[in-house]
């Protein structure tokens, strides 16, 4: 943890409230995003217990399973839950806006370019936890294999129609929720601590209630002892007063409510299953409420610069989800292919290098952190000297002297690369060719000044102009390209069989989702 | 799954440091808890915690102990998870652990014996020596060339100079001699695949139980997990590597601190019982040092009371292992601040960790003084970002 | 002739001259490169086993048997070198490397060789019977320009996605690494791979592996490298389960010095590395920051009284003493920071510039420059992952744990320690603060685990323990 991380959390637990970590949002919130709770069964991989959902503050909707070892109340679940989140999760699907895009044309084999549509907007789906996203990617696995009684008029057990439909656009977003900087699929928690630091330990900024006393505790209360209250305080029945943020239910209410509850229910007690609802209900409300209070929280900060040009990429990728359905294709299958991982995972660390580059351009607090690991550095040019470079077509290589500030310490070394942002938009790189006492540092910039056999104006700093230079580059480029699948070498074990749809789960006695 | 508590037996002719033991727990009527799975994973959790240590070595009820002291773990486990982890284990080892010599066999390419030829050794016994007795002369008894399983067995171990009683889930007996760990836990196999961190825990785990059996049996150096399979109540599972665990878990036993090391810390005549008042078992459970984490919380159950005491001294492992990192020698709250603050009366502004503070203070002030207007009060939005002009001008 | 799963332990060790045990497995090696029926060989070699060696022939006997051949390295660095060992070993053998367009992008003392051609480009170098490139450059010549075999160094420290990006390059292929070094990492998270065949975050050998799992493996199993002192502490603590010995015995290799001992805690630890070929200069308990001025001044007083007392060595080479002079001493750290520090309080004494390292490992990376301030070239300050692959006379390393409040996954990597104790032909010494075994007590053992995999590689903590045991026999407090 950075030093100054460490101290926003050493003057939290001093003051008893939370202290910034950032001073902009660094992740979209969409106008109207879809909070999503779920709960699930202790013991049980994910096996839904109940959800409470919506858009609207005011009017969450509420769907709870009376007793989850009992299949068809399960489906009756994920039909409901379907029918809830598929219209949200499809309403941005015909909004398009057209953009050019370069493709390899498989006729001839060269890159053209090409109208493609992307969708305007894309919806957001927010969970309390990372425990629930991981119950997003569950739910989603545990559905899109399925098959509904259209499809396969055999299948012993089958699904509603829609929920394999919706286990492809759950995995499909919490697939995307594992790309650095992605905001399709956000879990509280994790929006929270990245922009606020609390008192206590980020283990214990995992509980959503106890994270929320230390960022805005109740009139009076401190922080420590408000998170306290949220972990552990119990009235007289043994129950907790914030129950947890789930997917897991507190084992107290689970013996002392719930159980006696679905034994009723199971006997067949008049009214039992309206009792679990209830009780389920009121295991959801409190973090239901925690959410929205989250939510404002957040919209109390300005949205960093880039953050909409991230956002662009999860419509792009909303776009994608939707043209693969729309084209029929299998769904997502039980494991990657070997070009398929790589590929992946190059995309993460191109967009994880490309996060922590525009995090620190947007946020002056996260380019302090920066600046202190010697990543960065401010500094006021001191000498200009005009320069052009060797060879036919010169061009201009001006020598910039520059004087880092008292706290910035950059581990430099000659022949390093160093980056700025131009005043109007773009970047530039120099070189450092020389340091001819500590804190000063003469660079040679090597691009961005223009066409010209002389800079264009503004492109180099002016004495006692003050940059920010990054040793790290502001927009990261991609790699090389993977082959195809159809192409995996013998060393990753050749080529995959043809994609086609995965056979469903077979089903057995004991399922529980 | 979670062993239950063998029923206590004190034993009649004890050593002297056995007596003691007992004495810390409250007397020997007071039955000795054995090392269950959540015992093994504080230890590997915060092996260097004395407190730990001392209360795990002499068997004593953490959870009572912590509920006397006003803290109670929040552990509970829902009997949902209870029945359907027992039901889990019940299907497996069913029809004398079939299913569970398949999947072993399948897993190593052995030849899967028949079920008749099994031989299901009964462990029953009185009290946990009695049942740890049983277990060896099983063990000793299955003749050459014989699949063997052993239900529940109980086995002995020596840590810190106490004998500890474990409770694996199974033991396979191999006709080549070789025993094999079995563990069975109620997480899934999804797609092939196990949580890397539970399966982690698990091979601690078996890693303890066959360091347990070394010296006595030719014990095998990958133990059998078997979970659920996807979604269902299908076993399903594989081979763990324990020679990793094994290697750590070998020294760290060796290096723990001796227990009458430890209990000679207490004042004299103190000792565990929650029948004491709350005062007199406070003193005694705060006569030996805690090394309190907060990675304590998940795994021991005095963890909150430890955390109430570190943060009442503001000591910076409270917020976690990874603040202290490069805070060299400060080691509280109030010491960072007064070192960042450039107090140059305190003497925390001497540490060679200052200096870095100090230039960590600054900077983050910088950027708090010269960022856009401070964050709005909750609940009011802040008008809409402006174009990107801002980019790049982070440190201005 | 057929592959062989290949079981070292029981082969070479049977033979009792590691030179001869050494050559055998080399014959073994060769054959089943040069046996067409096979796809792929893979040889692990520990620190100093004649890796390059081994490359260097394999590929000069695939080119003398008529096959061409592209070798691919992780880093330019290695790349630069063994171009050179190639066109010093046969300076007639047409030798291409292959290099990325950047500024400086190789080792101008590659020019000397003149049947060694350089290009950014692979079609410049088409029929040249050898052609060398890094990883990254590989991956974007387009497939088709194909060559047969190809020889893949530093197999262990390759990612699998990077192997994936070139195999469609080659058809068959040697796999030359040393599994004890740093393991390949990921910025990004791969979790959802972990253990699987393909996961690309993993090392190329083991993704190779777990889909051909018939390819014969073989062993170097002696270390020319490291003195007979340190092979066993190096083979107990890291290879565990696939020991090597050294080459050379306890008396083959000597380190003394001309100037007398002052008396001091330095001067004596010095003296003790001389004679044992360890030394741990101890330095009194206490929590500190990464750059530990302590710590920076003590290895900075070792590295210079090293200088001054004037060591030489002698060897099993029978070359003679040689004067122990600073370009064969090397300073180990674990962070960019501490290196710098150390770099500063040397100041003159010390390779390269006043800053600090560069970047890690990528395209456009290289060794810093050639000469010190000092004009003759002077003592090599880096991280361990910048160290990997090179060798000296005696190495100074400031402890990973040294004077930290926590030990972090990062420093309990056994691939750091690993390769900041087996870098020296004589000595190397440790400078540390008391108490870190308290400190590992104090951290937990948790790492994670797979189902049906199984990691060469030993456990970190226990790894830590195991050296600072053995190193508690050579220490020397600093008062």
């Amino acid at each position: 943890m950075s030093l100054i991380d460490a101290l926003a959390r050493m003057e939290a637990a001093a003051t008893g409230a939370a202290r910034p970590l950032a001073t902009v949002r660094h992740r979209h919130l969409a106008a109207r995003p879809l909070v999503l709770v779920p709960l699930t069964t202790a013991g049980e991989t994910g096996a839904p217990l109940g959800a409470m959902l919506g858009t609207d503050r005011a009017a969450p909707e509420l769907f709870t399973v009376p007793q989850p070892r009992d299949r068809d109340l399960r489906f009756t679940f994920l039909e409901r839950l379907a029918e809830a989140l598929l219209p949200h999760l499809e309403s941005c699907q015909d909004e398009v806006e057209f953009v050019e895009r370069k493709e390899t044309d498989p006729d001839t084999g060269k890159r053209v370019t090409v109208q493609a549509e992307l969708c305007t907007d894309a919806p957001q789906v927010l969970v309390p936890t990372g425990p629930g996203i991981d119950v997003v990617r569950l739910l989603g696995r545990s559905m899109r294999f399925r098959r509904t009684a259209e499809e396969d008029p055999e299948a012993p057990h089958p699904a509603p129609p829609r929920v394999p439909l919706l286990g492809r656009w759950l995995t499909h977003y919490a697939e995307r929720a594992r790309v650095p900087g992605s905001s399709l699929l956000l879990s509280m928690t994790d929006l929270l601590t990245r922009h606020w630091a609390t008192g206590q330990s980020r283990l214990e900024d995992q509980h959503l209630g106890a994270l929320l006393a230390w960022i805005a505790p109740p009139d009076g209360i401190p922080g420590a002892e408000a998170a306290r209250r949220a972990e552990l305080a119990r009235d007289e029945h043994g129950q907790l007063l914030v129950p947890p943020a789930g997917p897991a239910t507190d084992p107290a209410f689970d013996n002392r409510l719930l159980a006696p509850a679905l034994a009723r229910h199971d006997k067949g007690v008049p009214g039992a299953a309206e009792e679990v609802h209830e009780l389920i209900a009121s295991q959801l409300r409190p973090t239901w409420e925690a959410m929205w209070q989250g939510v404002d929280l957040l919209r109390s900060l300005p949205e960093g610069a880039h953050t909409a040009d991230r956002w662009r990429r999860d419509r792009q990728s909303y776009t994608h989800h939707r043209d693969r359905l729309r084209s029929a294709e299998p769904p997502q299958p039980r494991r990657d292919d070997a070009v398929t991982a790589a590929r992946k995972l190059a995309m993460r660390e191109q967009r994880q290098a490309e996060l922590d580059a525009q995090e620190a351009l947007d946020d002056p607090l996260v380019m302090a952190v920066r600046r202190l690991a010697g990543e960065a550095f401010a500094a006021r040019a001191a000498h200009v000297e005009p320069a052009v470079s060797e060879g036919k077509r010169p061009t201009p290589r001006p020598l910039v002297t520059v004087r880092a500030e008292e706290h910035d310490r950059p581990l430099l070394a000659e022949g390093d690369a160093v980056y700025r942002a131009l005043p109007e938009g773009g970047g530039q790189r120099a070189e450092v060719v020389g340091a001819p006492e500590p804190g000063v540092y003469v660079l040679r910039l090597v691009n961005g000044m223009g066409r010209g056999k002389e800079p264009a104006p503004g492109t180099v700093p002016e004495p006692g102009d003050r940059d920010c230079w990054t040793l790290f580059e502001h927009a990261p480029r991609g790699g090389p390209a993977l082959p195809e699948p159809e192409e995996t070498p013998w060393t990753h074990g050749g080529p995959p069989p043809e994609a086609t749809a995965e056979p469903p789960d077979p089903t057995t006695p004991e399922d529980l989702l | 799954m979670t062993p239950s508590p063998p029923p206590g037996a004190p034993s009649t002719a004890a050593p002297p440091r056995s007596r003691r033991l007992d004495a810390l727990r409250g007397g020997p009527e007071v039955p000795q808890r054995p090392l269950d799975a959540r015992a093994l994973s504080a230890l590997a959790a915060n092996p260097g915690c004395r407190r730990r240590a001392l209360l795990d070595g002499a068997g004593v009820d953490k959870a009572a102990v912590a509920q006397a002291l006003g803290a109670p773990a929040p552990f509970g486990q829902s009997q949902f998870a209870f029945v359907r982890g027992n039901a889990f284990e019940a299907r497996v080892k069913a029809d004398g652990g079939e299913a569970l010599l398949a999947l072993l066999c399948e897993s190593t390419g052995e030849e899967r014996p028949e079920p008749s030829a099994v031989l299901v050794p009964d462990l029953t016994a009185d009290g946990p020596a009695g049942r740890a007795a049983r277990t060896g002369l099983a063990l000793a008894e299955v003749p050459a060339g014989q699949w063997a399983l052993l239900d529940h067995p109980l086995l002995t171990l020596e840590v810190a100079g106490a004998t500890a009683y474990l409770e694996p889930d199974a033991l396979a007996v191999h006709p080549d001699g070789g025993v094999t760990v079995i563990e069975i836990k109620s997480f899934p196999v999804l797609d092939g695949t196990v949580d890397p961190t539970k399966a982690g825990g698990a091979a601690r785990q078996a890693a303890v139980y066959a360091l347990a059996l070394t010296g006595s049996v030719p014990v095998r150096e990958q133990a059998l997990l078997v979970c659920p399979k996807d979604f269902g109540n299908q076993p399903a599972g594989g081979l763990l590597d324990l020679r990793k665990p094994l290697a750590a878990c070998r020294r760290q036993l060796a290096r723990l601190t001796d227990l009458d090391a430890i209990a000679d810390l207490l004042p004299e005549g103190a000792h565990f019982g929650t029948e004491q008042d709350r005062a007199a078992l406070t003193a005694a459970v705060e006569s030996v040092p805690a090394a309190y984490a907060p990675e304590c919380l998940a795994t021991c159950e005095l963890a909150f009371h430890c955390r109430e005491r570190a943060r009442e001294a503001g000591a910076v492992e409270a917020l976690g292992r990874s603040v202290r990192g490069e805070l060299g020698g400060l080691r509280t709250v109030h010491e960072v601040l007064a070192a960042a603050r450039a107090d140059a009366d305190d003497p925390a502004a001497r540490d060679p960790a200052a200096e870095a503070l100090r230039r960590a203070a600054a900077l983050r002030a910088e950027a708090l003084a010269t960022a856009a207007p401070a964050p709005a009060q909750a609940g009011t939005p802040a008008p809409p970002a402006g174009g990107g002009t801002e980019g790049g001008l982070a440190c201005r | 002739m057929t592959a062989s799963v290949h079981l070292p332990r029981q082969a070479e060790a049977a033979v009792g001259d590691p030179g001869a045990a050494a050559a055998l497995a080399t014959e073994r090696i060769l054959a089943d490169t040069l046996d067409e029926s096979v796809p792929g060989v893979v040889v692990d070699s520990p620190p100093g086993a004649g890796k390059s060696t081994l490359v260097v022939r394999a590929a000069r006997e695939l080119a003398a048997a008529g096959r061409p051949l592209m070798v691919i390295a992780q880093t330019n660095a290695q790349v630069d070198d063994l171009v050179d060992r190639l066109a010093s070993a046969d300076p007639d053998l047409p030798v291409g490397r292959l290099h990325s367009s950047d500024a400086h992008a190789y080792d101008p003392a590659l020019d000397r060789h003149p049947a060694v051609r350089t290009s950014a480009k692979s079609a410049d170098l088409a029929g040249m019977d050898i052609v060398v490139s890094t990883a990254a450059k590989w991956a974007w010549v387009k497939p088709g320009e194909q060559w047969r075999c190809a020889i893949v160094d530093e197999a262990y420290q390759m990612r699998s996605d990077a192997l994936l990006a070139v195999a469609g390059l080659f058809e068959r292929a040697l796999f030359v690494g040393d599994p004890g070094q740093l393991d390949p990492f990921s910025q990004a998270d791969a979790t959802q791979w972990a253990g699987q065949a393909h996961d690309p975050a993993a090392s190329a050998v083991s993704t190779l592996l777990a889909h051909n799992p018939g390819l014969p493996q073989h062993r170097l199993p002696v270390s020319w490298r490291l003195p007979a002192s340190a092979a066993p502490l190096v083979s107990e603590a890291f290879y565990p389960y696939t020991p090597f010995r050294s080459g050379t015995g306890p008396g083959d290799r000597s380190l003394e010095f001309t100037g007398p001992a002052d008396g001091s805690a330095v001067d004596e630890v010095l003296d003790v590395a001389a004679a044992s070929g360890w030394g741990l200069l101890e330095l009194p308990a206490a929590r500190t920051p990464r750059t530990d001025p302590e710590a920076v001044a003590a290895v900075a007083a070792l590295v210079r009284r090293l200088l001054e007392r004037e060591g030489v060595t002698r060897s099993e080479r029978g070359d003679g003493p040689a004067p122990l002079t600073a370009d064969r001493v090397a300073v180990g750290t674990a962070h960019r920071d501490q290196a710098a520090a150390v770099r500063a309080a040397l100041g003159p004494l010390a390779e390269g510039g006043p800053g600090a390292g560069r970047s890690g490992d990528h395209e456009g990376d290289r060794e810093s420059g050639e000469s010190g301030e000092g004009g003759g070239p002077g003592v090599t300050v880096d991280t361990a992952n910048r160290l990997q692959g090179r060798e000296f006379d005696v190495t100074v390393m400031l402890h990973p744990l040294s004077g930290r409040p926590d030990a972090t996954e990062f420093h309990l990597e056994t691939g750091r320690l690993c390769v900041l104790t087996s870098r020296h032909r004589h000595a190397c010494l440790v400078v540390c603060r008391a108490g870190v075994p308290e400190l590992l007590d104090d951290h937990p053992a948790t790492e994670p685990a797979r189902l049906g995999t199984w990691s060469p590689a030993p456990d970190g903590w226990e790894a830590h323990q195991a050296v600072l045991a053995r190193l508690a026999g050579h220490t020397v407090r600093l008062r």
